[in-house]
């Protein structure tokens, strides 16, 4: 017999749920887990105390602040993040990060405790169907009823989330059946006979068609998204264009994926996206989509988009495929080895100089700009002053929602993939502390800093605990207007300027009603820094230019958690802009 | 367009409701669903009528098979196929009419089921729109009330739907 101290079950002895929970996650090669308790989970939370010394959990303030720290984790890893929370309110909790995952292909395994499997159904304390909730918003789901299927379960769901387009995938676990013995089989076998990823690869004649379709072609681009990262196909898109001479535009989750301050990088495409790759997508003659999926966001008017070029698709997602766009070469294949295969056979196109020194025209006339000789601090100048800083040093970068994370996108010139961890398709505000704490956690040595919003950051402010109480010394540098800026953004641009609840500080102050001098009340509300101080962070604020980089230079050399509170200016709008569902000849350049 | 699509599915706990939910949340118009069990106790198959254009049936499709526990698809109507619709109807029949309705389902390969004093139920089954002309002749009788089980369909000939194995990835 087993001593009662035993930490490590044996085979052939029986075990709880709770421990073959966290024996499989230790199994699949977790090693941290982001986790809230609660009544229905504490089976698994004991659990977890006898597997100390081979994962880490880490306890967020706010079941989505840990739902999007294994977010963090997931993008800044390629990894499976994992988070777990009780039944209920918990559970709920964690769906906003699970929709987020889903919507950006991020690996993600949610554990949910459930109401023992006697009452569900019954409206128990703190009971919510989550598995029902969550069905549309997660790769796929389980309800766990019995003890024995729990190491299979978690087999399908690491080889779920992990294979074919990632994402988050739910196993909702009944407090009775994390307490129930049995001998756990992890080798049982998976039963996923819907399930097949062995055919997501180019075939040879596919690979041929691509390569023929770009040696025809006289004005090519590239245009490469979040599949581009999810596959680890940086090098080989990199090999690609070094091959080719094919100028290259990312997507928002493509950034990272081609170095952005290579020659041939036209940068982001789409609504905010650079003059030269929207000018580049509409003139171009090929098209050569690499895990992409025509979002509305980059299209614009879908029917005008690309109209004249041929487009390649090669997407992992058979559903992505002539979902938006007709594709004229279409392939379900995971992009590195699509890219791999093509570079092995690939020539450059004839005769693009002509088109290429264009683009390059383009890009010279019309870069990214801001103005440069505005007295106070433009949140460009502050984040091209922190990219100035970090460039050259193993930097990730969170952000929130809105225009910071736009103009991030903009001006910091990401070189590397899982560098730049943005809520893309969901739009979460309130992500980007969340996430620096997850890429922290993985990257203990790395300087992580989430560029935030200050409506984005108070909706996850609790996260600030976490990262002086479990020791992750993430930086914030708060670009605060008070204002929610995008959304003031399209009241400037289509509601005649008039403010609808877009200002964040009290409703007596002129700015509520837009009466405000487009920089805001001089004493910020809230005073972050008084409440980063509370939190036991260290912080400064900055409102004069000339602080302003060696305010930033404090905030890297920090040891602990530290917060910049940079006061911009509301009146800046984010530009270039293709309003929505307009085309490049709408484009707006100031 | 109309289109019937047969798909295999793991019997599991809630995959009607993953299907159903997809179908209502990208906004398919769906005009029938069924679920019955097949040969294989781990598999049921749905039986669906989606109205639409080639573009729309393609999405279907695929969203269908990017369901987990979906084990395939298969486009039934593009094929030589046979599909059943099986309906129950009360109609209004008092004495004097009950020949003349009997008669009716006759033609229509009916079976009268149950005859009450002022009403007849009668079980028809058939092409969708067998059932359709059966229901607007027994229109002017007064139909009391009618259940119909949906369309189910089955491709003709040898070949059997695969059902692979568990772990055949």
């Amino acid at each position: 017999m087993a001593s009662v101290t035993s930490t490590q079950p044996k085979a052939g002895l029986a075990t709880s749920g709770a421990d073959i929970v966290i024996q499989s996650l230790v199994n699949h090669g977790v090693d941290t887990i982001f986790a809230y308790p609660g009544g229905a989970s504490i089976p698994l939370h004991q659990a977890l105390t006898r597997f100390r010394d081979r994962i880490r959990v880490v306890l967020p303030r706010h079941e989505q602040g840990g739902g999007f720290a294994a977010q963090g984790y997931a993008r800044s890893t390629g990894k499976v993040g994992v988070c777990m929370a009780t039944s209920g309110p918990g559970a709920t909790n964690l769906v906003t990060a699970i929709a987020d995952a889903k919507l950006d292909s991020v690996p993600m395994v949610a554990l949910t405790g459930q109401v023992g499997t006697p009452v569900i159904g019954t409206d128990a304390f703190q009971e919510t169907p989550i598995v029902e909730v969550c069905r549309s918003v997660t790769k796929h789901h389980y309800l766990v009823t019995d003890v024995n299927d729990i190491a299979r379960v978690l087999r399908e769901a690491f080889h779920v989330a992990t294979t074919g387009r990632k994402g988050p995938v739910l196993v909702d676990l009944p407090k009775n059946v994390q307490l129930a013995q049995t001998v756990p089989n992890y080798d049982a076998p998976m039963d996923l006979p819907g399930y097949r990823v062995d055919q997501l690869r180019a075939r040879p004649e596919q690979i041929e068609k691509v390569a023929a379709a770009i040696k025809a072609a006289r004005r090519p681009v590239i245009y490469a998204g979040g599949g581009v990262i999810a596959s680890d196909a940086a090098a080989e898109l990199y090999a690609l264009v070094e091959k080719t001479g094919i100028p290259v535009t990312t997507t928002l989750t493509g950034l990272g994926g081609f170095p952005g301050d290579h020659p041939l990088s036209l940068d982001m495409l789409g609504m905010h996206g650079s003059v030269y790759a929207n000018y580049a997508v509409s003139e171009a003659d090929l098209l050569l989509a690499f895990g992409v999926r025509f979002d509305d966001r980059v299209t614009g008017n879908v029917a005008e988009f690309a109209k004249s070029c041929r487009i390649v698709h090669i997407d992992i997602d058979p559903s992505e495929i002539n979902k938006i766009k007709r594709s004229d070469i279409a392939v379900v294949s995971d992009i590195k080895y699509a890219l791999a295969e093509l570079n092995r056979i690939v020539e450059p196109p004839q005769n693009t100089g002509d088109w290429v020194r264009r683009v390059a025209e383009w890009k010279r006339t019309d870069p990214f700009r801001y103005d440069e000789s505005y007295e106070g601090i433009l949140a460009q100048h502050a984040i091209h002053e922190l990219w100035r800083q970090t460039r050259d040093r193993d930097t990730i970068i969170s952000v929130g929602v809105g225009q910071h994370q736009m103009w991030s996108a903009q001006f910091y010139k990401f070189r590397r993939p899982r560098t730049w961890l943005c809520s893309s398709g969901l739009g979460t505000m309130g992500f980007g502390l969340p996430a620096a704490v997850g890429a922290k956690v993985a990257h203990p040595d790395k300087l992580v800093v989430d560029i935030d919003g200050d409506g984005s950051l108070l909706m996850n402010v609790q996260e600030m605990a976490t990262c002086f109480c479990e020791k992750v010394p993430v930086k914030v540098l708060l670009l605060n207007n008070m204002h929610l800026g995008m959304v003031v953004q399209w009241e400037d641009r289509f509601h005649a300027a008039n403010r609808a609840h877009t200002y964040l500080g009290p409703i007596d102050h002129p700015e509520a009603v837009g009466r405000g001098n487009g920089i805001g009340p001089e004493e910020r509300y809230p005073n972050f820094v008084g409440v980063a101080a509370g939190f036991g962070w260290s912080g400064r604020q900055v409102a004069r230019k000339a602080d302003l980089s060696d305010a930033i230079r404090e905030m890297i050399e920090a040891q602990g958690p530290f917060l910049l509170d940079v006061q911009v200016p509301y009146q800046e709008h984010v530009l270039p802009m293709i309003p929505a569902g307009m085309t490049v000849r709408e484009l707006i350049k100031k | 367009m109309r289109h019937v699509l047969s798909a295999l599915v793991q019997n599991v706990p809630g995959v009607l409701s993953h299907i159903s939910g997809m179908l209502a949340s990208r906004g398919y118009n769906i005009d029938s669903l069924t679920v019955g069990e097949t040969e294989s106790p781990k598999i049921s198959r749905m039986t669906f009528v989606v109205m639409g254009d080639d573009k729309v049936l393609e999405q279907v499709r695929k969203q269908l098979e990017k369901i987990v526990t979906v084990v395939g698809v298969d486009d039934v109507s593009s094929q030589d196929h046979v599909e059943r619709d099986l309906m129950l109807i009360k109609v209004t029949a008092p004495p004097g009419r009950r020949g003349e309705i009997r008669e009716l389902a006759e033609v229509f390969r009916g079976r009268v089921v149950d005859m009450a004093s002022e009403s007849m139920m009668i079980e028809i089954a058939g092409q969708e729109r067998k059932i359709e002309a059966f229901i607007n002749l027994m229109r002017p009788f007064g139909i009391i009330e009618m259940a119909r089980t949906g369309i189910i369909a089955m491709v003709r000939g040898a070949n059997s739907s695969d059902l692979p194995a568990a772990e055949g990835k």
